[in-house]
């Protein structure tokens, strides 16, 4: 839902395996009828209407209530060939492995910043990311809408005194900037989870083995490439995926933006594009199969995590 | 001075920076919430709430759009929490108390599940209310929250029901207490932090939702407060609006989530990742 949203597993013991119990009749299926019904009824019928309206073409003929005809692959062609379409996949994809190489890339160095200080600085820092992180993106958005705010925005009155004279800029006006803004709203909410994670594999580092690498000589840079990386490795890849995940459905931040007045035709991405088709022109075809490419990218890109929590319990 | 003190004294500056880049947009919120109209449109902005008043939330609080969309976003909460946890519940007992037949694809689905993005799927939700007539309708919008968050929950859930030893229960059926009694009074109060942690995860999640609400909840009277937070922005385009009022009513919005934000997040994080750091 939000990209705040962790999916954690709680991993616990593992011993657990052994000690299920065996059977029981029908009380596993009866416990599991609650969840059944929910997920069938709200996710599952929804993904298979989806599906099958991917395969039709919707018209002015169908919002007069007629039955849609089957096209074939024709709407899944049309992402590819219809320029409008393919601009916005490829931006989405852009959009996305930016911020998320990014947030990464920013996470990872506050990580290893908050080692280099002492302890009282490492507090404050932590504090401010987690006040970043437990923000809701609503009321992050208002507020950086505020901030970047043409008229009376704290951005241009900064950067005026600067001495760059930005007094009366809108940055949602043009496509460029507003992407740069949009991509600075989605890095400053998603890296305190990036820094902070990492931060957390770091401690596992004993400073024992570093002090002994730098005794054997090893530099700071050697210590990092052959200690430090192969330690975080795993949480880095796990970090990097599941932002990858997340930044792909940036919706709210977008079409808040978009709202605040950028101009949508020029901005939209997946989840905004899928919106407008489906609620405005009512082209349901197009946008089910925009909505299946991108549950199948999401589904491509999530398996290796689904994967390695697997592999921990279960 | 040494090399090494004036670098540990750079790195502090450095990480003080930071700090205040992550934390300062949340203090401006504060910030502008706390200061009237003709303070917040000055070409110099104030950048203390010194001589601010609580006007603006006031103003906020009387607001009849406020309290409706409170009342719609409340409401909305507290079904989607109770069903989904009461329906985790018994979900996580199957999955970590039992083996049965397709256990392990229905984990599997589960996962998959709870990656998929609402954006992915919500025009065929919205075609699918639209067709029971169940648009603008609030126990509408809980069920489709409720199945958002229930794979997660069941998975949070499935950890805290595992870490309770069925010898317990099985302890106390042996002095004497029927299979039901011996949970109810065993197992069950031993899993209280859990469910308390995964109902604060589906309060964030119900709380903070936007993208659903949006195509869900299209008349004004049953908007969400994002929904309604975003009026004041989509007013913004067009003429100059009261921040410190949108301001005030980010800040009531915010104030409740980072609280129980911050009673679970050491939890939340560590199992994030947590099969990844063990190794």
């Amino acid at each position: 839902m939000s990209a705040i949203s962790p999916p954690a597993p709680a991993g616990r013991s593992r011993s657990s395996d052994r000690r299920r119990r065996k059977g029981s009749g029908s009380l596993p299926a009866l416990l599991l009828v609650p969840s059944l019904i929910i997920l069938l009824g709200a996710l599952a019928y929804p993904m298979v209407w989806q599906v099958i309206t991917s395969f039709q073409k919707f018209g002015l003929a169908q919002q007069f209530g007629q039955g849609a005809d089957f096209v074939g692959l024709e709407n899944y062609r049309r992402i590819v060939t219809d320029g409008e379409v393919w601009v916005v996949v490829l931006r989405s994809i852009g959009f996305c492995l930016f911020c998320a190489f990014t947030t990464v890339l920013i996470g990872g160095l506050l990580a290893l910043l908050m080692r280099g200080v002492g302890t009282v600085t490492r507090a404050i820092l932590q504090v401010a990311l987690l006040l970043a992180w437990a923000m809701p993106v609503v009321a992050t958005m208002t507020v950086w809408i505020w901030i970047v705010d043409w008229r009376r925005g704290l951005l241009n009155w900064a950067l005026t005194h600067l001495g760059v004279d930005a007094s009366g800029h809108n940055w949602l006006a043009s496509p460029t900037s507003f992407f740069a803004v949009a991509a600075a709203i989605v890095v400053w909410m998603s890296v305190p989870f990036v820094a902070l994670s990492i931060s957390a594999a770091l401690t596992q580092i004993s400073p024992e083995v570093l002090e002994a690498a730098s005794l054997d000589g090893a530099t700071g840079i050697q210590r990092v490439r052959y200690i430090v990386m192969p330690l975080v490795a795993p949480v880095l890849s796990l970090v990097l995926l599941l932002q990858i995940v997340w930044d792909l459905r940036v919706f709210t931040q977008v079409k808040f933006l978009q709202d605040a007045g950028g101009f949508a035709n020029q901005t939209d991405v997946l989840g905004t594009f899928i919106y407008r088709l489906g609620t405005g022109s009512g082209d349901f075809g197009t946008a089910s199969a925009v909505s299946v490419l991108m549950l199948v990218l999401t589904l491509l890109v999530s398996w290796p995590y689904v994967r390695s929590l697997l592999k921990e319990s279960v | 001075m040494t090399p090494q003190t004036l670098k540990k004294a750079l790195l502090s500056v450095l990480a003080l920076i930071v700090a205040a880049l992550w934390a300062g947009p949340v203090y401006w919120m504060l910030n502008s919430a706390f200061l009237d109209k003709i303070t917040l449109s000055s070409t110099t902005p104030q950048f203390t709430p010194l001589g601010g008043s609580g006007d603006n939330f006031v103003a906020v609080i009387k607001d009849s759009g406020f309290l409706r969309a409170l009342g719609v976003s409340l409401t909305v909460t507290v079904i989607t929490v109770i069903v989904a946890i009461a329906v985790a519940f018994l979900g996580a007992l199957a999955i970590s108390r039992f083996t049965f037949r397709g256990r392990r694809s229905f984990v599997i689905a589960l996962l998959l599940i709870q990656m998929l993005p609402a954006e992915g799927l919500f025009i065929a939700q919205y075609k699918m209310m639209s067709s029971l007539n169940m648009l603008n309708n609030v126990l509408g919008l809980s069920a489709l929250y409720a199945a958002a968050v229930i794979p997660f929950t069941i998975w949070m859930l499935r950890g805290f029901v595992a870490g309770v030893p069925p010898e317990l229960e099985e302890a106390a059926m042996v002095d004497g207490l029927s299979r039901t009694q011996a949970f109810l009074r065993i197992t069950f109060p031993l899993l209280a932090p859990g469910l308390v942690a995964s109902g604060v995860y589906a309060f964030l999640q119900c709380w903070n939702e936007f993208t659903v609400a949006l195509v869900t909840m299209t008349e004004e009277q049953r908007r969400t407060l994002p929904l309604w937070l975003r009026g004041f922005i989509q007013a913004s385009a067009n003429r100059e609006i009261d921040w410190g009022q949108v301001m005030a009513a980010s800040t009531l919005v915010a104030v409740p989530v980072i609280i129980f934000f911050m009673l679970v997040q050491s939890r939340m994080s560590s199992g994030l990742v947590g099969g990844a750091v063990k190794g």
